[in-house]
């Protein structure tokens, strides 16, 4: 794991220092609420719906022990004993009092972690492989690619007032689990044909009010030249995204406005002027990151066996575990999504709970995963046994990952100022109805999305299914979309037709499941099964008239 | 009837104006008529309250509910969570919502 050097920690304190004196000054009426929201905003910290939100940064995911049981305790601390993981891999606070805001970023501060650019037209916390430095199918750990842009586009003064938000995920393997083509830079990390290393970028792509997926925009940037490239991506969009209107702000919009051939010919027309400037940090640089993303010390010679006498265990090692880079470890996936319990939210208690876990089990390290899920990336098979015990006492042990109750679901109404409409009853729902093991087990792989309005920020136009909820006339209305896809066979979902009310949706949800299971063609994933019939019976069933008794 | 609402300074907790104060109980809010912008500035330079608004609103025998979705969960409380709302005794709080 990245370690802070002294200039990571005199940045982190400094800031802390900035807005404990910004915000004393709005509190004696020095400053004004419109002088101090762009400075609380750039410190992670929302008005929302019922109190001040902070939303705390973890880059690419990746966390201590230390630092996830500091994130308990502020939960305890300051907030009303829970968390919510977000689809940026981060936290967010629902009940933060601003005079506690400085305390809590101090508290962070003090394990290396910050608040910093989580909100704001600035570059958001950088995304990357859940699974990173664990799989055995990527070409390299995508991190230190990842901790290399954190450290260019932290407090880069180019960049801090940008036309609108925005986001980089980075991956290093062919599966893509981290939607890389639905970010305004998506960075994958390639061979070329002499066996170096070096990244596709990805440019353009997002979700919001107009998804877009991102076009390849160059196959293969040296890894001498990956921030200079990086840089001349984002200064032509600086230079022309539209300022005059915030819902056509994001680079998706500039780039497909000037189609990406002119983009990318405005991008590298950049890249050769800045290449005359010699901005790109020396390699020694990532060379010292990379160090600090070296292996744990795997034991060797491990079985890869387990006994799986007990039904309950078996299944979840079934779901939530996938296969390690080295023989007897497991990547364990903590489903944040008990039925009926509200996604991505764990109380103080159960986040400790996964940091101590991730001290016995893990090598001290746990991942946020952007479908709102903690992930332990390297446990021994043997252990598997005893820490899913642990798991089952500390109500962590849901077996449903990437099944139908493995919802992502935003805040919605219930929290977020900009919602609609509600997310989380709609997600509880469809997790009680779906609450059967063995009806779950029969969809399989179904990525289930909700969102509360047309920002996207619950990924709806990426699910299998997915769910937007709108306000139709003061009344929460909910519509359907079939077919998306986040992973690497990235698409768009549908809209079926005209919306549903709450328990309608979750009977049009059945009823789209129903079609599948009657359709299904051998191992076809739901999304298969959709994409070779089309959106047609699907259609048929979802508004099929009830048939009229007696 | 229009109301007045906002976010308490320091702590962020919804409000409610009831004609001398701010109140987290939306039965205490009092119909302001023409007066909502004089209070709204008076309210805000004073710093007891952040980004004050005025919505609409039913009185009746049951109390005062706001005519929005929106107005009347920041009323109660999150619905996903009644544990942490103002009725946490109260398991049908939520139908108010609706």
């Amino acid at each position: 794991m990245y370690v802070y050097d002294q200039y990571d920690q005199q940045m982190v304190d400094t800031r802390v220092e900035e807005f404990r004196d910004q915000t004393r000054r709005r509190l004696d009426g020095t400053l004004s609420e419109e002088k101090f929201r762009p400075l609380r905003l750039q410190n992670g910290l929302y008005l929302q719906l019922h109190a001040y939100m902070l939303r705390v940064a973890v880059p690419y995911g990746t966390l201590s022990s230390r630092q996830m049981r500091m994130l308990g305790d502020i939960a305890d601390k300051y907030d009303r004993g829970y968390g919510h993981f977000t689809t940026r891999q981060n936290i967010q606070y629902n009940w933060i009092k601003l005079e506690d805001a400085p305390d809590i970023l101090a508290d962070l501060a003090s394990v290396e972690m910050h608040a910093i650019q989580t909100s704001g037209n600035c570059i958001r916390n950088t995304t990357s492989d859940q699974f990173a430095g664990a799989t055995p199918d990527e070409l390299t750990d995508p991190r230190p690619y990842a901790e290399l842009i954190r450290q260019w586009s932290s407090f880069h003064p180019e960049f801090l007032s940008l036309p609108r938000k925005f986001k980089i995920a980075v991956i290093a393997s062919e599966t893509d689990r981290a939607a890389m083509r639905l970010h305004d830079i998506g960075v994958k990390i390639v061979k070329n044909d002499a066996g170096e290393l070096g990244a596709a970028f990805y440019v353009g792509g997002g979700m919001g009010r107009t998804p877009m997926i991102a076009p390849l925009i160059r196959d293969f940037v040296p890894l001498d030249q990956f921030i200079t490239y990086s840089e001349a991506c984002l200064r032509v969009y600086n230079r022309y995204g539209r300022r005059d209107n915030k819902y056509k702000a994001r680079i998706k919009i500039l780039v497909h406005e000037l189609g990406a051939a002119e983009y990318t010919r405005q991008v590298e027309e950049e890249f050769a002027h800045l290449l005359t400037l010699n901005i790109e940090p020396p390699l020694a640089e990532l060379e010292r990151i990379k160090v600090q993303f070296a292996n744990p010390a795997f034991e060797g010679g491990l079985s890869d066996s387990i006994g799986l006498s007990n039904p309950a265990f078996a299944r979840w090692v079934g779901i939530n575990t996938a296969p390690h880079k080295v023989p007897g470890y497991a990547i364990v996936s903590i489903s944040l999504k008990p039925v009926g319990g509200i996604p991505g939210d764990a109380s103080g208690e159960q986040i400790r709970v996964m940091a101590d876990l991730a001290r016995d089990y893990a090598f001290d390290e746990l991942r946020v995963t952007h479908t709102q899920n903690i992930v332990l990336p390297h446990v021994r098979k043997a252990d598997l046994f005893a820490l899913w015990q642990k798991l089952v006492a500390a109500d962590l042990a849901s077996a449903n990952v990437d099944q139908i109750g493995d919802i992502i679901a935003c805040p919605g109404l219930d929290y977020c100022s900009l919602a609609n409409a509600r997310s989380i009853p709609v997600a509880q729902k469809i997790a009680q109805r779906f609450a059967d093991p063995a009806k779950s087990d029969a969809i399989g792989e179904l990525k289930l999305k909700i969102s509360g309005c047309i920002n996207a920020c619950g990924h709806h136009h990426a699910g299998h299914i997915g769910i937007l909820g709108v306000d139709r006339k003061g009344t929460e209305n909910y519509q359907l979309s079939l077919g998306g896809s986040e992973g690497a066979d990235c698409s768009l979902g549908t809209i079926t037709g005209p919306g549903f009310d709450e328990d309608g949706v979750i009977d049009a949800v059945e009823k789209a499941t129903d079609v599948y299971l009657a359709n299904k063609q051998g191992e076809e994933r739901f999304l298969d099964t959709y994409r070779r019939i089309g959106m047609g019976p699907f259609k048929e069933a979802i508004y099929a008239k009830e048939p009229v008794n007696g | 009837m229009n109301i007045l609402t906002g976010n308490d300074l320091k702590t962020g907790a919804v409000v409610w104006w009831d004609g001398s104060g701010w109140s987290l109980h939306v039965n205490d809010a009092v119909a302001v008529g023409d007066d909502a912008a004089a209070i709204i500035a008076g309210e805000q330079a004073a710093r007891r309250v952040n980004g004050a608004y005025l919505i609409e609103a039913e009185a009746s025998a049951d109390g005062i509910r706001p005519d929005h979705i929106k107005e009347r969960i920041r009323a109660l409380g999150p619905t996903v969570r009644l544990d942490l709302s103002l009725k946490p005794a109260d398991p049908a709080a939520g139908n108010w919502v609706i």
